[in-house]
């Protein structure tokens, strides 16, 4: 799988990196060859074989539903960069919104 | 050409546990900003979800109550997006196994019955609430609203007009309002509609290009909308020029729609099984006990009320419109009370004073027993029906008994004959011409010598009785 | 200065002999004395130490490990003590809660003196990725101490702290214990909580003691393991697999039935690192065990697997780093160009280099081909492990195909670095228990045995452990750096 600057431009984007040219150019040929290794695993027939996502299968892990004391404002609001009035402050969403 | 509509509905209703989905903070989005918080809503490195029972449970609920098939085997997935509030970089919601699918509501459209499908319904954590400076300079954001508990209810395109969509969003508010999974108030937000629309020529089986509304807070504002974008692509077609797949917000003010994004991004949100949560597996027993506790849904309700009761479909369908509604209803009824003169008292009177004062049937000064008792009084001809509205105001200012406000004052209805008779022989004697117009055919006369005796006795004696004991009296005389 | 296993430093303080400020003063000496040059600390709590042991003696507070120092790697949440993951992006971050371990280690009277150099995000095979500093091998101040929780081995194989916690997501407590010369063991998944964690695999991460032998691990199992209700993936257990980890660990290995692996993978394998490991088997054979061959036909698909899941979980756990909650946060004009610039400044390049592969495995039109895949070859590997524990109760491998390497040997090469993780990855991804025990040296360098077993059996691993280590078969060797033993 060859893995151009345009891809990882495009992934970076996806991930919000900003990335230089210079690390575009340096991470494109170690991922082609990161994925080119992961071909390896074309090779065994794996139809039907159901995924692992979990190295164990417990099911229904639940708690009740039962309020517990929250942060104190100020310690939850201590590690922000920016805060205002109580609420965390960010430069102005310029695009989209957010989405349930 | 002839367009036709085609609307699905993307409906997110809050779920009405007490902590949120989950964490332990309290589920409340409007307490003071940033108090119900703590490392796991607010995404704190190191911090981990465990899942709320309730709102496993309020979910299923709601899925079973739109007769959605149950995914006894589900699982959680994250969606990843970033958005300053959201905290983890993803959304813990449902992606290929959602706790329901397939399932419908029912609408009733010019006395006939519509079933809208439902895609899925699956259970998600509520995003934080971003405040934008009206001078674009910067956002505040408050984190009370992360993980509170929310299912994603997605319509199949089925609904053919922004009336439709009306009627679904109104059944499917009395639906999540019976089961007491949610508040369900689109103004406070604890139900948020968005909405596919496209038209295509009729005939046609292809979708044209969609516009998907935002921003419509009411349920009038889904149909305002909508209406609005019906006629703005039925323009555009008209006019030769093409609809662009597109986000539009409602603008309230203009009662317009305004394109939302101008450089619009494709979405590509990298769903994966969220490795933080373990699996569902819903057994049939739990399923049997969630199902156990869906009460009387209001479809159903209808149906009786008309069928046991009696009712017109008019006064079923207002009388199980909400729970709350139905449930005083069925109180007052349950006193032994006749259904029909129970059903008016309700829905004009009851209704009508509540939304007079903006108040909720927690809130009403009549209880069931007393507004049963004033329709007895009345039935048992102690008091009139005129009476009767008086008394009801009385009530409803002191929320005293409707007896306690009769003898108060003193406005027992006068049906004993023998009371009566001597009062009656005296309006006789005093009013020949009345008496003789009534012989002579005038059959309105009596309504005079009525008015005399209801005066005579300050309204109490019972016009019914003096009516009959009139007329025998008269034909008595030769 | 001498050195002491925490086993006989508990009965030393339960006897009054010392107390806990002794032990607190010894260990913030050492840390004084050697981490100049070692560098295995990010941030030393020598005050609020000192104050907790000198609490401890006024109370009459007990717990299994009342006045024993110890130290976390930086990716574990500590309430009010800079935690950085070893990443810019955190530097100045100090958390408002504890995590599990902190919390259970505290509560068994444990005494906490600092959080110790990682690979940034535990991203890396010799902690060289720590955007701080790079600690020393105590073997050679050339070599890297292993990763990702070098700090942490480092610590230990130095003496500095009797134990100390890392986090083992594809052998990042196996190796560096290998590399170092000590004991390190990760349970199985779902053993010891990872709330508190800070996340790099969910699936795959877990925390585990590095010990200077395995009773010292046994000890601190059971302080650090057991259920717990804010980790949804924490082991409910029957009461038979949650006893006392130091029960019968002096059992022997009579009767324990050996497994090794026809046909393992041995490119780039050391010489005398197979031949230290041969020697290991040769004795525990000679004390009674029994040596089987077993069958692990996937174990060569085990790197391209893990280095698809990882990752992909990696870019989804690394979102939240975002520079608005907590963090790095860069100048900027909207909060897209916020976002994107934090993260660029505050992370490093192989933690880049992982959210890429993570994203780009987990975007449309990749997922099947990639992180799908993936996940169904770990069922296949899960499946060899089940199959091969059948037949036997531990599997004996190298921890490593080779000693610790020198800085800068394998850092341009990335695919490289990850091949060295071959032997340590099936085990994370399997979810099963193993640990490296060290097996012998070579030129100067320590080489690590690991020993794996079947889920929730850390008893075979450390039974098998503690004998080896009483049979030892080759001459110890003192590190250079830290407090002579
Ligand atoms: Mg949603
Ligand atoms: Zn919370």
């Amino acid at each position: 799988m060859k893995i151009t600057e345009e891809t990882v431009s495009h992934v970076a984007r996806l991930a919000r990196l900003a990335m230089p040219d210079s690390e575009k150019a340096l991470l494109a040929p170690q991922l082609s060859d990161i994925l080119d290794y992961a071909e390896t695993l074309q090779r065994v027939d794996l139809t039907g074989v159901e995924p692992t996502s979990h190295p164990f299968q417990q099911t229904n892990v639940l708690r009740d539903d039962v309020v517990r004391d929250s942060l104190p404002r100020d310690a939850a609001l201590m590690n922000a960069p920016d805060s205002e009035a109580g609420q965390v402050r960010v430069p102005a969403v310029l695009e989209g919104g957010s989405e349930a | 050409m002839n367009w036709e509509t085609v609307i699905g509905l993307e409906v997110h209703v809050e779920l009405k546990t007490a902590s949120k989905i989950f964490c332990g903070c309290k589920n409340d989005s409007k307490s003071e900003p940033n108090t119900n918080v703590c490392p796991v809503c607010m995404g704190h490195p190191g911090a981990l979800p465990v899942l709320n029972r309730n709102a496993l449970e309020l979910g299923l609920r709601a899925a079973m109550a739109l007769n959605c098939q149950i995914n006894q085997k589900s699982k959680f997935d994250r969606k990843n997006y970033f958005y300053p509030d959201s905290p983890k970089g993803y959304q813990i919601s449902q992606f290929d196994k959602p706790i329901g699918e397939h399932g419908y509501i029912e609408i009733e459209l010019n006395g006939e019955t519509k079933r809208i499908g439902i895609t899925r319904l699956h259970l998600e954590e509520d995003a934080g609430k971003s405040t934008h400076a009206a001078d674009g300079s910067h956002t505040l954001v408050d984190f009370n609203r992360t993980g509170v508990p929310l299912i994603e209810i997605v319509s199949e395109p089925d609904i053919r007009s922004p009336e439709e969509a009306r009627l679904y969003l109104e059944a499917l508010k009395s639906i999540m309002q019976y089961c007491d999974v949610s508040d369900c108030r689109m103004e406070e937000g604890s139900l948020r509609c968005d909405a596919n629309i496209s038209l295509r020529p009729v005939g046609e089986t292809k979708f044209g290009n969609k516009a998907e509304l935002k921003n419509m807070n009411s349920f009038r504002n889904v149909q305002r909308g909508l209406e609005y974008e019906v006629e703005r692509q039925r323009e555009l077609y008209e006019n030769g020029e093409a609809v662009v797949q597109e986000t539009r917000r409602f603008d309230e003010a203009t009662q317009t729609t305004i394109s939302m994004r101008s450089k619009e991004e494709a979405h590509d949100y990298r769903y994966f099984p969220e490795p933080d949560l373990v699996d569902l597996d819903i057994d049939d027993a739990w399923l049997a006990e969630i199902r156990a506790s869906i009460p009387e849904l209001p479809a159903a309700k209808r149906q009786r009320y008309e069928a046991e009761l009696g009712l017109p479909a008019y006064d079923a369908g207002v009388l199980t419109a909400d729970p709350q509604t139905a449930t005083y209803y069925e109180q007052v009824i349950g006193f032994g009370v006749d259904a029909k003169a129970a059903s008016n008292w309700v829905m004009s009177d009851i209704l009508g004073a509540l939304n007079n004062e903006g108040k909720t049937f927690a809130e009403c000064p009549i209880t069931p027993e007393n507004l049963a008792g004033l329709i007895s009084e009345i039935s048992s001809g102690k008091i009139s029906s005129k009476q009767g509205r008086d008394v009801f105001k009385s009530m409803w200012e002191t929320g005293k008994s409707a007896a306690a406000i009769i003898q108060e004052q003193g406005m027992e209805q006068i049906s004993d004959a023998s009371v009566l008779g001597p009062i009656l022989d005296e309006i006789i004697a005093n009013n020949p011409k009345s008496v003789a117009d009534y012989k002579g055919g005038k059959d309105r006369a009596i309504a005079a010598l009525v008015g005399q005796a209801m005066k005579a006795t300050k309204g109490k004696a019972n016009p019914g009785l003096v009516n009959q004991l009139l007329i025998e009296k008269i034909n008595a005389i030769d | 200065m001498t050195l002491h296993s925490l086993k006989d430093m508990i009965a030393s303080i339960r006897s009054g002999e010392t107390s806990p400020s002794d032990w607190v003063n010894e260990s913030l000496d050492a840390i004084e004395r050697y981490d100049g040059a070692l560098k295995s600390f990010l941030t030393v709590t020598a005050e609020e130490a000192r104050d907790h042991a000198k609490k401890q003696q006024l109370t009459n507070e007990s717990g299994p490990l009342f006045g024993i120092p110890y130290a976390l790697k930086d990716n574990m949440i500590t309430k009010g003590i800079r935690t950085t993951a070893a990443s810019r992006i955190l530097e100045n971050y100090i958390p408002p809660y504890d995590g599990t371990v902190a919390q259970k280690l505290r509560q068994s009277g444990g005494i906490l003196v600092g959080k110790t150099n990682m690979d940034e995000f535990a991203m890396g095979s010799s902690t060289e990725t720590s955007a701080f500093q790079k600690t020393a091998n105590p073997y050679g101040a050339n070599y890297v101490p292993g990763g990702s929780s070098g700090g942490s081995a480092a610590a230990v194989a130095a003496g500095l702290v009797p134990f100390a916690l890392g986090s083992d997501t594809g052998g990042s407590i196996r190796q560096p214990a290998a590399f170092c010369g000590c004991f390190g063991i990760k349970p199985t998944y779902g053993r010891v909580s990872r709330y508190g964690l800070i996340a790099f695999a969910s699936s795959l991460d877990q925390i585990g003691p590095f010990t200077r032998s395995a009773e010292d691990a046994a000890i601190v199992l059971n302080a650090i393991c057991g259920y717990d209700p804010m980790d949804s993936t924490s082991a409910k257990l029957p009461a038979e697999q949650q006893v006392d980890f130091t029960a019968g660990i002096d059992a022997g290995v009579k009767g324990i039935r050996i497994g090794i692996v026809r046909n393992l993978p041995e490119e780039g394998l050391q010489p005398a690192v197979k031949a230290a490991v041969d020697g290991a088997v040769r004795a525990l054979q000679g004390a009674g065990a029994e040596v089987v061959e077993v069958e692990l036909p996937h174990m060569e698909y085990a790197v391209a697997t893990y280095y698809l899941i990882a990752p992909a979980e990696a870019s989804s756990n690394l979102a939240r780093f975002d520079g608005v909650r907590y963090g790095r946060r860069a100048e900027a004009s909207g909060v897209i160009d916020m976002f994107e610039r934090s993260r660029s400044e505050g992370f490093g390049m192989e933690v880049k280099r992982r959210i890429i592969i993570g994203t780009y495995a987990l975007s449309s039109g990749y997922y099947d081909a990639y992180y799908k895949r993936a996940q169904q070859m770990r069922t296949k590997i899960r499946q060899d492990y089940e199959q091969a524990f059948a037949s036997c109760d531990v599997i004996l491998m190298p921890t490593a195909p080779t000693t610790a390497f020198q800085f800068g040997e394998k850092a341009d090469n990335p695919l490289q670095m990850y091949l060295n993780d071959i032997y340590t990855i099936p085990a994370n991804l399997a979810g099963i228990p193993g640990a490296s025990v060290p097996c012998g040296f070579s030129d100067g360098l320590p080489i690590g045995l690991q020993i794996l077993a079947k889920p929730f059996d850390e008893h075979s691993i450390l039974r098998v452990a503690h004998a080896y280590e009483q049979l030892r078969t080759f001459t110890w060797q003192a590190p250079v750096l830290g407090v002579a033993r």
